[in-house]
Formats: C-alpha cells, structure tokens, sequence
C-alpha cells in the first residue's frame, strides 16, 4: 500500500477513535454548568478581594448560583451597582450594602510615640513585628511601614508621620489591610458609625501614657458619660457596642486623650 | 543489570540525574505557574504523574502494536501529541465528575499539560530507549515524580522569596527565574551519582 495513504489511514483512524473516547465522556460523564454562573460572574468586579467572605468572585458567584448563597449584597468593592446587578441576575430583592470602611484603631504617630529602638530591617510591618513587636514604644500599635499601604487595592492608605491613615473616599472596605496589618491594628467598620475608639492599646493606663500620648488609658470616663450603656472597658480599652450606641457624642467629649473620635 | 535494579535506575536518573524540569528544562511553564500554592503543586504533580503515566503506557502500546508494524515510527511525534491531547481531555472530564476539589486547585492548569513538552519527551524517550512496557509506565511515573519533587521544592523556595525583598527591578518574576536557575544548579550536583550507585 502506499506509505502516505497508510499514514493518513492510520493517523485518521487514531484522531477517530480518541474523538470518540471524548464524545462519549462528554456525553455520559459531564456536569451539567449552571447557566446563571456565567451571568452572575459578569455582575462581579473580578477585583478577587474577599470581602464578600467567599474565596474571590469565582466562589460568590458560584455560591449564588448554587443557592447556598441568597444575600446580593455581599460585594463591598463593587457597592450598589453590583448588588443590583446581582439582584436582577439572581431574580432576588435588592438590598442596599452596607458601606464599610478601614479605620485604623492607631493615633500614635511619630508626635505621640517614642521610639524605643532603632529599626535597621526590611521595611515592613510583618518583619518588623517578628523581633520584639517592632521599635514603636507602643506594642499593641501601628508599625508604620505601610505593609496595609502597600496591598490596598484603592490606594486608599496614606502614611504620614509613621501612621496609617484611610482615605474614607477611596476605601471600599474590602479588607485586605486589617488581614496584612501583623497588629491587627485595622477594623473593618460601618462607614456611617458616629464614634470610634483609635486605640488598641491593652497595657495599664499608666503603661500606656508612658508609652504613647494619644492612647485610650482606660479611665472610664466615657462608660460614665454614655448614657445608653453601649462602652465597656475591656482589657484597659473602650469598646463601644454600635447596636446600643446612639450616636450622642458624649463620650468624644470626655475622653482626656482625645482617642475616641468621630 | 536484573529487571528490578533496571527499574530502580530508572526511577533515580528520572526523579535526580535528570529531572525534567531542573536539568532537561521541560515543562518550565507549569513550574512557573503552579508553583505558587503548596496544595495547588502538590495537585498538579498528581495530574502530571498520572497523565505521563497513563501517556507512557499508552503511546508505548500504540507504538509497539500499530505503528512499528505498519512502518510508521516516524510518524510517532504527531500520533503522540494527538493522543497525549486526548488523554488529558479525558483526564479533565473524569476529574470533573469523580473529583470535583482536585479540578478546583489545577483549574486552568490542567489543559496545559495537553500540549506539556515533558509529557512529549517522556513518552519519546521511551522509544528512544527502547524500553519494554512496565520500563515505559516506570519511567512516566518516575517523571512525574521528579517534576512533582522540582514543583514541591520550589514552592517552598518561593514561600521564602515572598518574605524576602529583592531590588525593584528584579521583584515578581526575574527574581523567581534566578531562584529557578539556583535550584537547577542544585541539581546538576546529582550528575554521574546514578551511574555509580547502580554501574
């Protein structure tokens, strides 16, 4: 026979044979896709950054596909186009997001803190914090090398004077600052919350004015001047409970270190 | 050299002396791309073991009972890329149905291994080599093992490398090329070890 016909037979006959192999996988061993995950994933921003609880868009959408998942308002980074988007692709009700925002629980800066050490290392929090905490007096506060700066997807952090600071405009509350921050000097909180604490000190109020000038000293004058109960102090720290907070103020008023603010 | 120790040498030059990706250069691509995650490496050396084993013993059958006795060795890159192709599709789809948390970790990486020149070069070294069938599965397997080996290994070389702060112009990929380069060089040190061991 000649050689190039057979090459063509047999070269033919093997392409046949393994097309059919995958034919008759395709047909008896696939699984179904569900039509509303491409559709679903298109309303996602793709941006992959977790804060919907959900590993990246890909694990929300399919999620919501699924059904295990029936809140569309999840989606923090994308804010309320997305969530209506995701209302109208999923046939559920729109609800409104919640805005959330990074708030750094921090004051102390270069004028509130000493240095009690001279930091000649990589210039990141998380090395830093590996020997001793860091060089900040304070051990409970900010580091101060922007390891939150540098993965804010937004550019929202700024550092200035050895202090981290949220640009309310551009954060979009994702989270991946209070997850790189080794202190866990960053909370995720409601944009709209009235009073916040900028501390995370737990050392003794004496240790903590040694230590920092802008610190909550656990005094207690806020506890007193609430008058809805809502701050305890916990581990020589002000916590305030935002469901029994009314928002009156009183305690920003009283606070000697100026640590509550708004 | 008895039948078992032939096995052993074989297992030992595929998995050191000349480990596809960090003394044959193959499969670099992969390397790169899957190396990042432990749990993602460790999947993807169980797909490439499988498939060059499964390759292995399948291009070698088709070889031995269609090819050579219609004359047509030459022919033998284009058939095995058409059935490496195949075989991996149909890799992907079992792997789909029966073991949905592996297809999640390859993800895209799967289908790459479809057009993977170390899968190719595996099974064109077992002709090459003229080696008998359980020679041939041995050998895939002993290749997937050894890609599995350079792929866990620089993994934990990149865990470092996150940690570590290079100068701006070599951070993300040519600082991950030079750790590459490095550890291939680790490698060259098992050079003339196998022939010795098993000579």
């Amino acid at each position: 026979m000649n050689p190039v016909l057979t090459a063509v037979i047999v070269l033919c006959a093997i392409g046949a044979v393994c097309a059919l192999l995958l034919v008759f996988a395709a047909k008896y061993m696939s699984v179904p896709v569900d039509e509303k995950f491409p559709a679903i994933r298109g309303c996602l921003p793709g941006a992959n950054c977790g804060a919907c609880g959900y590993a990246g868009c890909d694990g929300y959408a399919t999620a919501l596909a699924s059904g295990e998942e029936t809140k569309t308002n999840k989606c923090t980074a994308g804010g309320a186009d997305v969530a209506k988007a995701l209302a109208d692709a999923c046939g559920g009700k729109y609800e409104a997001v919640e805005e959330k925002r990074a708030f750094v629980k921090c004051g102390g800066d270069c004028e509130h803190t000493a240095r009690r050490a001279e930091w000649d290392g990589a210039k990141t929090c998380a090395a830093a914090k590996l020997l001793f905490t860091g060089a900040c007096s304070c051990a409970y506060g900010c580091i101060g090398y922007g390891d939150c700066a540098s993965v804010c997807p937004e550019q929202a952090i700024n550092m200035i004077n050895g202090l981290a600071y949220v640009n309310a405009a551009r954060c979009t509350g994702c989270g991946m600052c209070a997850s790189a921050c080794p202190n866990g000097v960053i909370s995720i909180v409601g944009a709209d919350v009235p009073v916040k604490v900028k501390c995370s000190s737990r050392d003794k109020g004496a240790e903590t004015r040694k230590n920092c000038t802008a610190g909550c000293i656990g005094c207690g004058l806020c506890v007193k001047s609430c008058p809805s109960e809502a701050i305890t102090v916990t581990d020589n720290l002000a916590v305030i409970d935002y469901e029994k907070c009314i928002g009156c103020g009183a305690c920003k008023a009283v606070c000697p270190s100026k640590c509550i603010v708004g | 050299m008895s039948g078992a120790m032939k096995m052993l040498f074989i297992l030992f030059t595929m998995v050191f002396t000349e480990n596809y990706v960090l003394v044959q250069f193959l499969g670099i691509c992969p390397f790169l791309g899957v190396s990042q995650r432990f749990d993602s490496s460790i999947g993807m050396s169980g797909a490439v073991i499988f498939v060059m084993t499964l390759a292995s013993a399948a291009t070698w059958a088709i070889y031995t009972y269609v090819m050579v006795p219609l004359g047509l060795e030459y022919l033998s890159t284009i058939i095995f890329i058409l059935v490496i192709a195949a075989l991996v599709q149909f890799v992907e789809i079992v792997l789909k149905r029966y073991i949905k948390p592996l297809y999640k970790s390859l993800g895209i990486y799967l289908p790459l291994i479809t057009t993977n020149c170390a899968v190719l070069a595996v099974t064109l070294l077992n002709i090459s080599e003229s080696y008998s069938f359980l020679e041939s599965c041995v050998d895939g397997f002993a290749a997937g093992v050894g890609f599995g080996l350079a792929l866990v290994l620089f993994c934990g070389v990149r865990k470092s490398l996150e940690r570590a702060k290079p100068p701006k112009c070599f951070e993300g990929l040519p600082i991950t090329l030079m750790a590459a380069a490095l550890t291939s060089m680790t490698f060259m040190g098992f050079t003339g070890i196998a022939e010795k061991l098993f000579g």
